[in-house]
């Protein structure tokens, strides 16, 4: 019997594909869609932060409030991040090198920050050393505060940053299995040497990425750092929030101007989590 | 030293890969100090407060408006990014079209973007005088301030997570089976709705679930946009902050340990969604 091939394939091209114009049209539609959203709000911040000149715009993001909130953005970004960081290794390598009863309840724990709301996440804070607490008055008595201080924002920061790096570390380093560190065992390699000379490399990038994007997060959190800061000028203010003080009192062009800071953070962490991607 | 290595050797050393004792502490301690410890305070706080309190609280008109409002909006907003969100992802993997790997990078800009900066940028584009806002109130439509304007925030903020869930699956999605169902002659749109639709399903609904997540508990971009009119345009996390700056702390707690047991009810959804998708594979 003779089968006629034809017919399929024609069949299974036109099947396989939407016709040129659906193509053409989804497309555009997802292109216009995203410029209006993402791309517009992005440019108005830089069309807003030069309203008033370059000269106005470099006053505002080098006065000593701009100054001291940068200050402390950093302050914050580092300790938590390197908190984060240590955890994230240690949390990364006993899940997945190791099996124990409760595993899948810690992912879910781990996930958390993620779900709950930043204002919940600096409410706990002020429940916990606040001044009606229990511990605040302890820590208050010893010279320690901790709510509406850098201590505080710190806290608050490494709270709703906690996923990041460990989020990135599990998936990986699950996927690597641990043939490579069993092999080195064997040839007589301590711990140490087993992370260092074995581990580490293969889950640098993925490391690299988690803490970038525990970076761009813990310099822009609002919401935590808010509830825990008490807004206290030059002392207290980290770079969201002289943000919003500055909106607040109608200085818009001064607001976007420091805003310009953080966002030219996030189109960097963009650029560098793409180069990342495509390394892995 | 061992002369000869046998099979139970190397099971005998598999088990020994150092370090477990450490790291496993070390991670329980940590999350104890970090996470659990702190978010406990609001439930113990919340056993303090007397049950009629309790209710009076949670059911006062101001907190009742806010609930609604914060999950209308929220919905809405993971609709929009519902189906937003599976348009970018389907144009990304399917089509070519230039500047395709700088568009694809910008997908995850609310992720990156502080909340704040989110907050008054979109506010300045559809203020009445703003790039998109002038169009819309030409034809009487405002954005700041109202409803609307929470919606556009949350959708937003939301919209990422549709994406970045969606897109590894359609990535993956097999092309075989595709042409599989091609060869015996099912025609485009039965391919798209009985093939590829049920394959990528899991995903839409956790990417939404979480854009709802997300959306219910945002408040950084929300406090410009909205204007915060207790009774209009006050969203729960906004009432929450407002508790707190006066003190009132059983409020506070109140408010939200309802929010906080909805994104617990929500995260196991997600995990429950999961994990059937995985027994179903």
């Amino acid at each position: 019997m003779a089968i006629d091939y034809t017919i399929p394939t024609q069949r299974k091209i036109s099947s396989l594909t939407e016709p040129a114009f659906v193509k053409w049209i989804l497309s555009a539609a997802a292109i216009i869609f995203l410029s209006a959203f993402l791309v517009l709000p992005l440019i108005v911040i830089f069309s807003e932060a030069f309203h008033f000149g370059i000269n106005a715009y470099f006053d505002s993001i080098t006065n000593s409030e701009a100054l001291s909130a940068i200050k402390l953005t950093l302050t914050a970004a580092l300790f938590s991040i390197t908190f984060n960081l240590i955890f994230s290794i240690s949390a990364a390598w006993a899940i997945t090198k190791f099996e124990f009863r409760g595993k899948n309840l810690i992912l879910t724990i781990l996930d958390l920050p993620l779900t709950i709301s930043p204002v919940i996440s600096g409410m706990t804070f002020v429940l916990l050393f606040g001044s009606q607490s229990f511990w605040g008055p302890i820590l208050a008595g010893m010279g320690i505060k901790v709510i509406f201080a850098v201590p505080g924002i710190i806290l608050a920061t490494t709270f709703v940053t906690l996923p990041y790096i460990v989020r990135e570390l599990i998936p990986h380093m699950k996927e690597l299995g641990k043939e490579e560190e069993e092999a080195a065992l064997s040839l007589g390699a301590n711990g140490w040497q087993i992370f260092f000379k074995v581990t580490l490399p293969n889950i640098k990038w993925s490391l690299l990425y988690g803490i970038i994007l525990c970076n761009a997060r813990a310099m822009g959190e609002f919401g935590a750092v808010s509830v825990v800061s008490g807004h206290i000028r030059g002392y207290t203010n980290t770079l969201p929030l002289h943000i919003e003080i500055l909106y607040n009192e109608y200085n818009f062009a001064g607001a976007f101007a420091i805003s310009t800071l953080l966002t030219l953070l996030a189109i960097i962490t963009l650029f560098i989590k793409t180069f990342i991607s495509t390394k892995d | 030293m061992e002369a000869v290595e046998t099979p139970t050797t190397i099971i005998k050393r598999r088990k020994i890969l150092p370090g477990f004792g450490i790291t496993f502490g070390f991670m329980m301690l940590y999350l104890s100090l970090i996470m659990l410890i702190p978010v406990s305070t609001i439930f113990i706080k919340t056993v303090g407060i007397k049950w009629d309190e309790f209710w009076n609280i949670v059911t006062n008109e101001r907190v009742m408006h806010s609930y609604k409002l914060s999950f209308s909006t929220s919905f809405i907003a993971a609709l929009i990014d519902l189906v937003c969100g599976l348009l970018v992802a389907w144009v990304l993997v399917r089509y070519n079209f230039p500047f395709k790997k700088i568009i694809d990078a910008f997908v995850d800009l609310p992720f990156a973007l502080p909340t704040a900066i989110a907050g008054i940028s979109l506010t300045a584009v559809f203020a009445p005088d703003g790039w998109i806002g002038r169009y819309l109130s030409a034809i009487g439509i405002n954005i700041i301030f109202t409803e609307l304007g929470i919606i556009v925030a949350l959708a937003f903020v939301g919209l990422p997570f549709v994406i970045r869930t969606v897109q590894p699956v359609l990535q993956d999605f097999d092309r075989e089976v595709e042409e599989a169902a091609a060869t015996l002659n099912a025609n485009r749109f039965q391919i798209l709705t009985r093939i590829i639709f049920p394959g990528i399903r899991p995903a839409l609904i956790t990417g939404t679930t979480l854009a709802f997540a997300r959306a219910l508990g945002e408040y950084g971009s929300i406090i410009f946009i909205s204007g915060n009119i207790p009774l209009k345009t006050e969203i729960t996390p906004v009432l929450i902050m407002s508790k707190l700056e006066q003190y009132d702390y059983s409020g506070a707690t109140a408010i939200a340990i309802v929010m906080l047991l909805t994104s617990f009810i929500l995260l196991f959804t997600i995990n429950l969604i999961q994990w059937w998708n995985t027994r179903h594979k």
